[in-house]
């Protein structure tokens, strides 16, 4: 087991420096001079040259890779044109926002699409079956920034019950602790005596997981509907049965348990996707996380800014996977062993 | 004499069973009786999709339904009709009186779970007791179907397991009960390879003199039924067509299927005479399209113009034989000797 993550780990490291070098390619060959557009139609050549030194655009390519690829290793990703600020800092500041809402969102699709999975494959060819699984198809085809342009209005236009945008009401005097803000309530409810903190930041919370969470909340209940039908289909399930075992627990622990192993791997991935379906819905709710910062850094042409959100995000889509690989080999013994 | 003294367990009583398909209904048992005596083996002899595992899965009610409906009949099971109980009634009978065992134990053990654990969910099920020691009465059971290193082996996936240790395990999972009437074995040996055969076999008789248990045992293959049974029923498409104690259908065989049967089996003696092995002509009957007469009328030789209009009455050859069939008289016996 040991040995396993071990393994995995190790394989990181040439997996990063893929990452790293592709978003660097990515970037430096993208069409136009960064230096030409940060400065706007009327630099003059003289600005533009002393801005490109600066930047150090003036050099080859593969110097420049090589100046890039050594500041990443001291973990130096820059700084934003736009704000000054290091980028790692900035990104630092506006994580938990995103996590905290992919954590959600996460938690929201997975609990209601295994359930929905589960559900709809024992009750197969029903009227239950039908309107989850075609619920599903609509989910998965849904635009993220649309859903959210749309449960805004239903929410907060016309029924007036939730709000539109941000992480906490902007009357409320508050200062984050750990800036994951539901941990924050539930920190300040025991230090104030209010629960107010935690309530408004639930309420922020509701819409923009629904709306980020909607895709992979179908594509779970599919793939866990599928992969259930398959499992019942098993010969062990059958000798469950035929020792008594109670059919609840034939569907909820020997069945599940099997069931879940493809929808495990869904579930990282679409973890991980959820980070770049973040910035759109970040965009549409005014959620202060690295989506929305990235989404505004493209439209700055702030290149350091972009290139560090990027990097910062496949690391992190890179480390979720290799998370659900462990996790993986714990449910399935017979990835464990070998 | 002894076995007609014995109390009945189980009596299935002209239970017909359907399936309902896109074709049509699938008439997989048709006017099926059997009867099981305690301390008894009987075997169920007849090649795939005779019926035969559908008339097993039909007791504890294994079947899937739908598709699958009895249409009529009874199955009473130590005095109770089990085809009136309520879904949890049969369950509270599955694993505790009726246990069940399957053909292939690669598939038939959780891959996900240990197979202690397995077991011991078992005993947790039906018994009141800890963990802990439901994980001793695991233990205890590898030993008794003689899995070496039984507090070891309780820890494995099935997976880590071979064949035949994996039948042992399936066995010992349906053994986990305070007093297992009926064991059903659907086919236990016919994945395993034949010294692995030899040993679960031997098992099972021997676990059958420790316990007083009855086993149905369920096979296509005529080497197991001489090795096991008691008596034997023999089914074809879906109906019984000759019934009788071991020695009886092995050596006066009355109808032509059953003949046909211990034909197709390879055997030492004949070495020398160079016999081919037979084969009955012709195929199985589409279950969907099936008539009233005798299911085995077009493969048979002996077959008259009456065997495709009706299914023939019982004929009582001696006390513990019967058969079905028209024409019996005419089928000469060919003594296998």
């Amino acid at each position: 087991m040991f040995k396993h993550i071990l393994k995995r780990l190790s394989l990181l490291i040439p997996t990063i420096f893929g990452v790293v070098t592709l978003v660097f390619f990515m970037i430096a060959l993208a069409p136009g001079d960064p230096a030409r557009v940060m400065l706007g139609e009327r630099a003059n050549a003289e600005q533009i040259e002393q801005l490109r030194a600066e930047l150090g655009l003036d050099k080859p390519l593969i110097q420049q890779y090589g100046l890039y690829l050594s500041r990443i290793v001291r973990l130096d990703l820059g700084k934003s044109i736009t704000s000054g600020q290091k980028i790692a800092s900035e990104i630092k500041e506006r994580f938990p926002a995103t996590i905290e809402l992919a954590i959600w969102a996460m938690l929201f699709a997975t609990v209601l699409g295994v359930l929905l999975g589960v559900t709809s494959a024992i009750r197969r060819n029903t009227w239950v079956d039908y309107t989850t699984m075609g619920g599903a198809l609509v989910g998965v085809s849904m635009p993220v920034f649309w859903l959210g342009l749309v449960l805004i209005m239903i929410f907060s236009v016309w029924l007036d019950l939730l709000p539109t945008g941000g992480r906490m009401n902007i009357r409320y005097f508050f200062e984050p602790i750990t800036n994951f803000y539901v941990i924050d309530g539930i920190i300040m409810w025991f230090k104030e005596g209010t629960p107010k903190f935690l309530v408004s930041a639930l309420r922020h919370l509701i819409l923009p997981t629904i709306a980020l969470g909607t895709i992979p909340l179908a594509i779970i209940a599919r793939t866990t509907r599928s992969s259930m039908l398959e499992v019942l289909q098993q010969d062990y399930i059958k000798t469950a049965r035929s020792a008594g075992i109670k059919e609840r627990r034939v569907i909820y622990r020997y069945a599940l348990r099997n069931a879940l192993l493809p929808v495990i791997t869904v579930i990282g991935l679409q973890f991980g996707l959820l980070l770049s379906g973040a910035i759109l819905t970040e965009t549409v709710f005014s959620w202060p996380g690295i989506g929305k910062w990235i989404y505004v850094a493209i439209g700055a042409r702030d290149y350091p800014a972009v290139q560090g959100g990027i990097i910062f995000i496949s690391i992190f889509f890179v480390l979720i996977n290799l998370v659900v690989d462990i996790l993986y080999s714990v449910v399935n013994p017979k990835i464990r062993l070998q | 004499m002894n076995q007609h003294e014995k109390e009945t367990l189980l009596s299935i009583e002209d239970l017909n069973f359907s399936f309902t398909t896109q074709r049509g209904i699938v008439r997989a048992v048709r006017d099926l009786s059997i009867n099981i005596k305690k301390g008894e083996t009987l075997t169920l002899v007849g090649e795939s999709g005779c019926g035969k595992s559908v008339t097993a899965h039909a007791i504890n009610q294994l079947n899937p339904m739908p598709p699958g409906h009895v249409d009529s009949g009874k199955i009473v099971f130590n005095g109770t009709d089990l085809l009136t109980l309520k879904k949890s009634e049969i369950e509270a009978l599955r694993g505790t009186q009726i246990s069940m065992i399957f053909q292939e134990p690669m598939t038939a053990l959780n891959p996900v779970f240990t197979v202690g654990s397995q077991i011991a969910d078992v005993f947790l099920t039906h018994q009141d007791m800890t963990k802990q020691e439901a994980m001793e009465k695991a233990v205890e059971l590898f030993r008794l179907v003689k899995i070496p290193a039984p507090e070891r082996r309780v820890h494995s996936y099935p997976h880590q397991l071979s064949g035949g240790m994996r039948q042992r395990a399936m066995i010992a999972m349906a053994l986990a009960s305070p007093n297992p009437g009926l064991m059903i074995a659907d086919e236990p040996t016919t994945a395993l390879d034949v010294t692995i055969q030899a040993q679960i076999l031997d098992l099972l008789q021997d676990l059958k003199q420790h316990i007083e248990m009855s086993i149905l045992l369920i096979t296509h293959d005529m080497g197991v039924v001489a090795e096991m049974a008691d008596r034997v029923v023999v089914m074809y498409a879906g109906r019984k067509v000759e019934e009788a104690d071991a020695d009886s259908i092995f050596h006066n065989p009355h109808h032509p299927y059953t003949l046909g049967l211990l034909n197709s089996l390879p055997s030492n003696k004949k070495y020398k005479g160079a016999r081919r092995l037979e084969a009955i002509d012709g195929t199985v009957p589409d279950l969907l399209t099936i008539g009233e007469g005798c299911p085995f009328a077009n493969r048979c030789v002996y077959q008259t113009g009456e065997c495709s209009r009706s299914f023939p009455k019982e004929t009582i050859i001696s006390e513990s034989h019967s058969v079905w069939c028209h024409n019996y008289q005419a089928v000469k016996t060919e003594n296998r000797q």
